[in-house]
C-alpha cells in the first residue's frame, strides 16, 4: 500500500516538473515534438532508476566510514560514470535503443532531476525497495509531463501567438496552467 | 572601463535567466521569497567565480578528453565548501534553499561558462566573467522573487506592504506562478528589445537544450 502511495505521489503529488521543479531545461528543451520527448522520458527513466540505486547503496558506505560531507562529489561522479557506461553500454549491445536514445543521454548528466532524486530519496529515508518505486514513479511523472506539453506545443506552432512571446515564454505559460491542473491533486 | 563593459554584458546582454535561458529549475523553484533568490544567487555566483578561477589555473593541466568530469569535481568540491558555510552561518537560508543547495552542481550556467569562457581565457578574465555572469542571475533571481512576494505575500524582504487583512494572489508563491512570472518577464524582455532595434528582427529568447 505504501509502495502503491509513493509511486502514484511522485507521478501526481509531486510531480518532478510542476512540483519540484527538477528537469526543466530538458524539460524545455526537447518539449518540442512528442516522438522526442518520449524517448527523453525513458532515457531518464532508465538513467534514474539505475542511478538512484547505486547512489542508495553509496550512501550506505559513505555513512559506513563517516564521509556524508562527500555526497555531492560522489554522486554527481557516479551518474557522470554511468551515463557515459550506459552510452558505451547501448552502443555495442543495441543499436536501435542506442540510435532513439542517443542524443538525449549525454544531456542527462546535467539534469537536475537525476541527482535530485538521489538526494531526496536520502533524505526521505527511503528503503532499497522503495527508492526503486520512487523513481519508476518520479520518471513517469517527468514523462508524463514532457509528453503534455509536446502535444500542447506541436498544436502552438500552428496557431497565432503575439510575437513577444513566441518560442520559450509561450511554452512557459502553457507549463503554467498545467502546474494549475495539477495542484488540482494537492488540495 | 572594460570591467564595467563585462559587467554590463553578464547583467544585461548575455543575463543567463532571460537570454541565454539557463538554470531554470532554481529560478523557478526557490524564487518565492526575494530574499531566497537573493541568497541562491550569490550561492551560485561564488561558485562560478571559484569554478572559473580553478579552471583557468589548471586549463594547461587538464587533458582535454576528461576535461568534463575534472570540472565537475572542481564544482562540486566548491558546492560542498558554500553549503557548508552556508549551513555553519546562515542556517535559515540553507534551510529555505534545501535540495537547490547541492544542485547548483548541475547548473548548466557554471559548466557553460567552465567549458565557454574559462577554458580560454586568463584567470583575472575569468573570476570576472564569473562574477559579471553571476550577478545577473543573482538580479534575475531578485526581480522574479520581489515580484512573487509581493503578488503572492503583499510584501517585500519580510517587510508587510498591504496590512494585515488583504488576501493576496497566493497562486504566485504557488508553483503555477513561478511559470507565469518568469514567461511574462521574458515576454517583456522580448518586446522591449525588439523595439530598440526595429531594423532587424532578433530571436526570442531560446536554446537547444
Amino acid at each position: 500500500m505504501n509502495l502503491v502511495m509513493i509511486f502514484f505521489g511522485a507521478i501526481f503529488f509531486n510531480n518532478f516538473i510542476f512540483n519540484r521543479f527538477m528537469g526543466i531545461c530538458p524539460f524545455l528543451g526537447v518539449s518540442k515534438r512528442l516522438d522526442t520527448s518520449v524517448g527523453m522520458g525513458m532515457a531518464v527513466a532508465f538513467v534514474m532508476t539505475v542511478a538512484s540505486t547505486l547512489t542508495w547503496l553509496l550512501q550506505k558506505l559513505l555513512v559506513l566510514w563517516h564521509l556524508e560531507y562527500m555526497q555531492t562529489i560522489v554522486f554527481i561522479l557516479v551518474i557522470a560514470a554511468l551515463v557515459q557506461f550506459v552510452e558505451m553500454f547501448l552502443q555495442k549491445v543495441s543499436p536501435t535503443l542506442y540510435k532513439a536514445l542517443g542524443v538525449y543521454l549525454p544531456l542527462i548528466t546535467t539534469n537536475c532531476a537525476i541527482l535530485g532524486i538521489a538526494i531526496l530519496n536520502i533524505g526521505l529515508g527511503y528503503n532499497l525497495l522503495e527508492t526503486i518505486i520512487h523513481s519508476l514513479g518520479a520518471s513517469a511523472g517527468f514523462t508524463l509531463a514532457m509528453v503534455i506539453l509536446a502535444g500542447i506545443r506541436e498544436k502552438l506552432e500552428l496557431s497565432d501567438v503575439p510575437e513577444a512571446f513566441s518560442g520559450v515564454p509561450i511554452a512557459l505559460i502553457t507549463a503554467g496552467i498545467i502546474a494549475m491542473a495539477f495542484s488540482g491533486f494537492v488540495l | 572601463m572594460s570591467i564595467l563593459k563585462e559587467l554590463k554584458r553578464g547583467i544585461f546582454l548575455e543575463n543567463p535567466t532571460f537570454r541565454l535561458v539557463l538554470g531554470m529549475c532554481p529560478t523557478l523553484a526557490i524564487t518565492t521569497l526575494a530574499i531566497n533568490g537573493i541568497g541562491m544567487g550569490l550561492a551560485t555566483t561564488a561558485v562560478l567565480i571559484g569554478s572559473n578561477a580553478v579552471v583557468a589555473a589548471l586549463k594547461n593541466v587538464i587533458p582535454s578528453q576528461v576535461r568534463i568530469p575534472s570540472y565537475i569535481v572542481i564544482i562540486s568540491t566548491f558546492v560542498t565548501i558554500i553549503s557548508m558555510l552556508m549551513e555553519a552561518y546562515v542556517y535559515p537560508l540553507y534551510e529555505a534553499l534545501g535540495i537547490f543547495l547541492p544542485l547548483i552542481v548541475v547548473n548548466c550556467i557554471i559548466l557553460g561558462r567552465a567549458e565557454a569562457y574559462a577554458s580560454k581565457h586568463s584567470v583575472g578574465k575569468s573570476i570576472l566573467d564569473g562574477l559579471a555572469i553571476g550577478l545577473g542571475f543573482t538580479l534575475s533571481l531578485t526581480v522574479i522573487g520581489s515580484i512573487r512576494e509581493i503578488l503572492g505575500a503583499g510584501s517585500i524582504f519580510g517587510y508587510n506592504l498591504v496590512g494585515e487583512n488583504v488576501s493576496m494572489a497566493t497562486i504566485f508563491s504557488l508553483p503555477p506562478g513561478a511559470f507565469f512570472t518568469l514567461a511574462t518577464l521574458m515576454a517583456l524582455i522580448n518586446a522591449l528589445t525588439r523595439k530598440k532595434s526595429p531594423g532587424k528582427k532578433t530571436a526570442p529568447a531560446k536554446r537547444e537544450a
